[in-house]
């Protein structure tokens, strides 16, 4: 008794208690209702069983019938145009800011720090905002597009079946767009400057610096922020219930929001939980990528 | 173009760059000033022609935005709470160590950050409900929540303990000091910085949680503000100067907060180099 006593107060035992009491609660948050998920998927689940483990074993019928879904297709497209639209436009624009302010100029970091508020900021209010900038005939998109004479008549944003989803599409780039340029912004600090001052002198122009030296240096950078972007894209879901609720006729619905309907509109918590299994096999990839380039600057 | 004139071009430049970036943030403010005619005006005009500040107390009364605050304050005090009285210490050990359990350990965590919540929502739902934790609702929500942000909070707060130099805790323990003394009184007090900062982040994204509070609470005086504007809010709306007003006055504390603190918060993100 003494010895584990002075185990806790001095030794291993002290670690273990600090580690193992958290693990214990994120193995009864995140590892036990990751189980369940997969079980209830395979589970006939209804409101009179809902309260009991013993629930008729359903096989493969959950995802046999999610799969024959007249809207699944759709689904799957959405989910798709969803996520590489925002990562394509949250990377693209991110890295071209994050090499803008990497010049010196006055208040540089200052600036680019503003950009994050986007990140801090409530989901459910970015879709609000983003829902009123698109309105089709009061929005102010509209009216600075047809300005700008890009437009002439009225983009029916979150109407039109065709436009639905890249209304999402436009709020979640702007969302994540100010964490993607911090994250590359972090790796383009840690390029040596005496690289482009030699590259420099040998005569490359700023086109093959940008290839031959920012391009390689950030390879374990650009990785992990792809990644974590298809990630956060997966995570997103505030957008959807703030600007469209995946509609008009599911034609801006993703398998996040879908799952979440299955379980919390329809009271098919067996369907939604066969919806999130899907969808997890895809996270788990990303994570796993994730996890591999970020390895070494966890560990530090 | 000459070398002086650079850094002022590229200065306007940035301002002109992240006046666009934060033109949604404007429109909010300035579209709730406006009168119920003037937000459909075709075309929008830009600056609210005559301000009507009464917008604000009007919406707070109308829409209980005390009830819904008060209950988003109650669940993002909850769960920094848990997430900074569970996560710290298992930080700390994290960083303090470097074996192959210490690894496993880190992989762990690193995977559960990436669970969505939309994922996880429905067994944790039908669980509670087994459990019973529904009839108490906000409690659920922290504790679901927390078990969302603990992972996010040790990944960052490890990064925070690696740069306490370690000597400095052993020369506490040679000094007679327990293992627990010299975690209180030596290694905390070097990571308080940082550990306040990723606290007061986990607290804003605690603020404005959704998901979780809209799919287990279903007792209107106890939902949090971001379902309380939910409420309001869907595809047909109409009421935007409400719904704007609303936004800004759930908001404003926590840009405000930001901007004051936004030199910490972005070097507490970054100094975890990849979160």
């Amino acid at each position: 008794m003494r010895r584990i006593l002075s185990s806790i107060t001095d030794g291993k035992g002290f670690d273990l208690i600090l580690v193992g009491v958290t693990m214990l609660f994120l193995f009864a948050l995140a590892g036990i209702p990751l189980v369940y998920n997969v079980v209830m998927s395979f589970q006939q689940v209804d409101m009179f069983n809902l309260n009991t483990f013993s629930r008729p074993f359903a096989g493969l019928e959950n995802y046999i019938a999610i799969v024959s879904q007249p809207e699944f297709w759709l689904v799957i497209r959405n989910t798709a145009i969803f996520v590489f639209g925002s990562i394509a436009g949250q990377f693209i624009f991110g890295f071209a800011l994050a090499i803008f302010f990497m010049m010196s100029f006055p208040f540089a970091s200052t600036i680019r720090g503003l950009f994050l508020v986007s990140w801090v900021m409530p989901g459910l209010v970015v879709g609000a905002l983003w829902g009123w900038i698109l309105a089709g005939d009061f929005g102010v998109l509209n009216a600075i597009l047809r300005g700008l004479g890009v437009i002439d008549g009225t983009m029916f944003w979150k109407s039109d079946p065709n436009l639905s989803i890249w209304a999402v599409t436009i709020a979640n780039i702007w969302l994540g767009l100010a964490f993607n340029m911090m994250l590359l912004s972090v790796g383009l600090a840690g390029i040596p400057r005496d690289l482009y001052e030699a590259a420099e002198l040998d005569g490359a122009n700023g086109w093959q610096r940008f290839t031959t030296i920012t391009l390689p240096m950030m390879r374990s950078t650009i990785g992990a922020v792809l990644a974590l972007g298809l990630i956060y894209t997966l995570q997103q879901f505030d957008l959807f219930p703030a600007i469209t609720e995946g509609g008009p006729a599911n034609s801006s619905n993703v398998a996040q929001y879908w799952a979440w309907q299955w379980s919390f509109q329809l009271f098919d918590f067996a369907k939604g939980a066969t919806v999130s299994v899907m969808m997890l096999i895809f996270v788990l990839v990303a994570s796993i990528v994730y996890v591999r380039s970020t390895r070494h600057e966890v560990r530090g | 173009m000459t070398r002086v004139a650079a850094p002022k071009l590229f200065l306007l430049l940035a301002l002109a760059l992240a006046a666009v970036y934060l033109f949604p943030l404007y429109w909010m403010y300035a579209t709730s000033l406006k009168g119920a005619s003037e937000i459909f005006a075709n075309p929008p005009t830009f600056w609210p022609r005559d301000p009507d500040f009464s917008i604000f107390p009007a919406t707070w009364e109308r829409r209980t935005m005390d009830t819904f605050l008060w209950n988003s304050l109650v669940i993002a005090t909850g769960v920094t709470t848990l997430t900074v009285l569970l996560g710290t210490g298992c930080a700390y050990v994290l960083a303090r160590y470097r074996n192959p359990w210490i690894d496993i350990g880190l992989f762990a965590i690193l995977m559960l950050q990436v669970l969505p919540a939309s994922v996880m929502i429905t067994p944790l739902y039908v669980g509670f409900n087994q459990l019973g934790l529904l009839d108490y609702p906000r409690t659920a929500v922290i504790i679901a929540a927390a078990g969302k942000s603990i992972p996010f909070y040790i990944v960052l707060v490890r990064a925070t303990f690696m740069s306490v130099p370690s000597e400095l805790e052993e020369a506490a323990l040679v000094d007679g000091n327990s293992r627990w003394g010299a975690f209180f009184f030596i290694v905390l007090p070097l990571a308080r910085n940082g550990i306040l900062v990723l606290a007061i982040l986990t607290f804003m994204q605690a603020f404005g949680e959704y998901i979780y509070s809209k799919s287990i609470i279903t007792t209107q005086s106890l939902q949090p503000a971001s379902v309380g504007l939910s409420g309001f809010l869907g595809p047909n709306s109409t009421d935007w100067n409400g719904i704007m007003a609303y936004a800004a006055m759930y908001v404003t504390p926590i840009i405000l907060v930001f901007v004051i603190l936004q030199r910490r918060i972005v070097s507490g993100l970054t100094s975890g180099a990849l979160k």
